[in-house]
């Protein structure tokens, strides 16, 4: 069977898991400074109502879960590298948990947005722009929940040892910058573009 | 520790015959290709669907020359016409010089690095299958973009689809969506393939090959990948945006709502000038790799080689809104842009100065691979030029989407990357093949295809200074542009003579050629190193590397490289 790695003792080169992962991230940040700009660039610019600083609520219950899974999934990783698998899966279910909630917080905060507030996508270019950046997010999440639950059906099923360190912390990886992008996602949106003037 | 990580990502399906199929048979070829993973396989899968997409790209264009060559011609009717130039354009970019230039990477990266595959075979064949579904899908657009009313056909909005022709109320049916999906596709394809390159690059190297010790096509294609994983990812951002308004009733480049017509052409070029890099670094990777064994002496300068196209893919990040000086931007802006270009013309310097030093004092032989890289300098000297005078705002607004605009992408494009694609096929196609590319046939090929491209480009120049604006689909007689349009046309013929012997070449030597042996060109890095063609495993024992010339080493061990490095 032939190596994928030409990884010797005296020869070490970097995991290609890692190096992969890092480098669709790298990809995804391009992707997302794109947005990131268009929104930053429509501050502002909304021709009608309704604008930011009237229907934004600074969404803090998703982002606590959010940024919460980034312990949990820590705490998960050194379960599994401690052999304690039953931690492992107390830790990822949590993680997976708190993912959840935010999805779910977020889908009451667009209803009211688009049933209540009355903006969509089509409303004016916040509306664009806003339902865009946090909608490709919001993407990402639910990729993020998709791997998450199929290594939580593994686990559950005690497919997972610590042989596998390496591919949960690929997901980890992601995951991590799922939450850094909601970071700046936060302060664009719901810091800086609630305090612009409109009209 | 790592022994571990390996195995399941390089998984094969059985051999043909041990599910049921007469190994040789057309079906058993076809599923060999189907479900193929090896790297060698799907990068000549790469090159060919590139050369098919060149061939349908270069016909489009064949009949744009035809229309052009006289005034007030009736051949192409406008929308036909609109179609053709922006069908040429996507084709060329996105299915023949993308694809072109992985297949190369695909093929002899794992080769030169001493690897025994890609570090993720299957991914590398879920990039090479979505590229070519992406091409059907935009050809595609022909038959079925003509949507309930019968509006549109193929795509019509130019290559970089300027806002608002694409809107819905200027772009009715679908031609504009299979152009957005297409490119969407195509964007995940590269994406993928690059991040495999990369990853192949600094995991799987041979032992003792360190980063300085790779050969310079790995270097460039190094930073061609970095350059697709940063540019691409931008095109994609645009896609959707441009799906979201014409679907969902965005409004991001809407101007009537508030949007930015403007916003698009950034976006767009953000993308776009990166690419023009993703396009030429493979270009540099042929060269650098040609020029050495054929001077007879080691490339000149390599660590300067390496920092200079690291810091052409950095500048290249800086520059996109020299497409964008006319648009009026601040005098601050313009100054900016024009700057940070006019800075790329001096690490390309330095690589022409690099490759001239290669050459200087070198024991040339002119054997064909050589004859086009040397081509190539010529031209690619002549399109850098072009380039700066470009870069230059007064200049551009003179002569911004004039034939002069044409003429200089035209001389990078195919003076530069395509001459140094027939350098690569003339000089690793007794690898790939075992058979060597006749000499006579391809002397045919480069003269005629020289002649031809010279003629067809070259009085485009004139045509630009004359006020000939690109993307009309006639002028009229009084203009003073008949002549040069008329050679112009004339040139086609030759490029098409040219081609026709390249592929009878292809196709002759496969059968009839001069067997090649292992090492016909007594090169020396390490895809020379095992048979021609390479078993699906590429070595039977993995090298060991000391030095940037390894065959070199091998061939001279009582004085090896690694001596003096």
């Amino acid at each position: 069977m032939s190596q994928v790695t030409n990884t010797t003792s005296d020869w070490k080169l970097p995991s290609p898991r890692k190096v992969g992962i890092l480098t669709l991230i790298l990809a995804e940040s391009a992707l997302f400074t794109i947005f990131v700009v268009a929104y930053v660039f429509y501050i502002g610019k909304s021709l009608n109502p309704p604008y930011p600083h009237q229907v934004l609520e600074f969404p803090w219950l998703g982002s606590i879960a959010l940024f919460g899974s980034s312990g949990t999934i820590i705490a998960a990783e050194r379960c599994l590298r401690s052999g304690n698998s039953k931690g492992f899966l107390i830790w990822w279910g949590l993680t997976l948990a708190l993912g959840i909630y935010f999805v779910f917080f977020t889908a009451t905060e667009w209803w009211k947005l688009i049933m209540v507030d009355g903006l969509t996508i089509a409303t004016n270019t916040f509306g664009t722009s806003f339902f865009s950046l946090v909608g490709l997010h919001l993407f990402h999440v639910l990729v993020g929940l998709v791997l998450l639950s199929a290594v939580f059906v593994a686990a559950a099923r005690k497919k997972i040892h610590s042989d596998h360190h390496e591919h949960v912390e690929v997901i980890s990886y992601y995951w991590h910058f799922v939450d850094c992008i909601w970071i700046v996602v936060l302060t664009v949106v719901y810091i800086i573009s609630v305090r612009a003037t409109y009209g | 520790m790592s022994q571990d990580i390996i195995i399941e990502d390089n998984y094969r399906l059985p051999p043909p015959e041990k599910i049921g199929r007469e190994p040789g048979s057309f079906t058993s070829v076809i599923q060999g290709l189907v479900f193929t993973v090896d790297h060698k396989k799907l990068g000549l899968m790469y090159i060919a669907s590139g050369l098919l997409f060149f061939v349908i790209a270069g016909s489009l264009a064949s009949l744009m020359r035809i229309q052009l060559m006289v005034p007030d011609n009736t051949f192409l009717p406008p929308d036909v016409y609109n179609r053709a130039f922006t069908m040429h354009g996507t084709t060329m970019v996105f299915l023949v010089g993308m694809p072109i230039i992985f297949g190369f990477a695909n093929y002899l990266v794992p080769l030169m690095i001493g690897a025994r595959d890609m570090a993720f075979p299957r991914m590398n064949a879920f990039g090479f299958w979505v590229f070519f579904f992406s091409g059907l899908l935009l050809y595609f657009s022909y038959l079925g973009a003509p949507g309930i009313y019968g509006a549109g056909s193929a795509p019509d909005v130019g290559w970089f689809a300027y806002s608002p022709l694409t809107s819905k109320a200027f772009s009715r049916g679908h031609s504009t969506d299979y152009w957005t999906m297409s490119l969407l596709l195509g964007g995940i394809g590269s994406v993928s393939t690059s991040i495999n390159i990369l990853v192949t690059i600094f995991c799987c190297r041979c032992k003792g090959m360190t980063l300085g010790k790779m050969p310079l096509f790995v270097w460039l294609n190094l930073v061609m990948v970095f350059l697709v994983i940063l540019a691409l990812p931008c095109l994609s951002a645009c896609q959707i945006m441009l799906s979201l308004d014409r679907y969902l009733g965005g409004t991001f480049f809407d101007t009537q709502a508030g949007g930015s017509a403007v916003l698009w052409q950034h976006f767009f070029w953000i993308f776009g000038h990166p690419e023009v890099y993703v396009l030429i670094m493979p270009a540099f990777a042929i060269a650098s790799e040609v020029i050495p064994v054929f001077s007879r002496k080691p490339i000149f300068g390599y660590p300067v080689m390496v920092a200079a196209s690291i810091s052409i893919a950095f500048l290249s990040l800086g520059v996109w809104a020299h497409h964008m000086l006319t648009i009026g931007m601040s005098a601050l802006g313009n100054t900016f842009f024009v700057i940070s270009t006019l800075l790329v013309a001096i690490p390309t310097g330095i690589k022409i100065f690099n490759w001239l030093g290669t050459m200087y004092g070198g024991k040339l032989r002119m054997e064909l691979p050589m004859l086009f890289c040397i081509m190539f300098l010529f031209q690619f000297l002549v399109a850098g030029l072009t380039g700066v005078m470009l870069a230059i705002a007064p200049f551009n607004w003179q002569l911004s989407d004039s034939y002069f605009v044409v003429a200089h992408f035209h001389y990078i494009l195919i003076g530069g990357l395509l001459f140094t694609i027939f350098a690569g096929i003339y000089y690793w196609y007794p690898k790939a093949f075992g058979r060597m590319l006749d000499k006579r046939l391809g002397m045919a090929h480069l003269v005629f295809f020289t002649i031809g491209f010279h003629v067809t480009f070259l009085p485009q120049h004139f045509l630009g200074f004359l006020g000939m604006p690109r993307r009309i689909y006639t002028y009229q007689a009084d203009r003073g542009w008949d002549l040069w349009n008329f050679v112009s046309t004339v040139g086609v013929v030759f490029q098409a003579i040219g081609i026709l012997f390249l592929v009878a070449n292809l196709i002759y030597s496969y059968v009839r050629g001069k067997k090649a042996g292992n090492d016909p060109w007594d090169a020396w890095t390490l895809e020379w190193a095992t048979t021609s063609p390479p078993q699906d495993y590429n070595f039977a024992e993995l090298p060991e590397v000391k030095s940037r010339r390894p065959l070199w080493d091998a061939k001279h061990p009582n004085d090896p490289d690694w001596k003096h490095e």
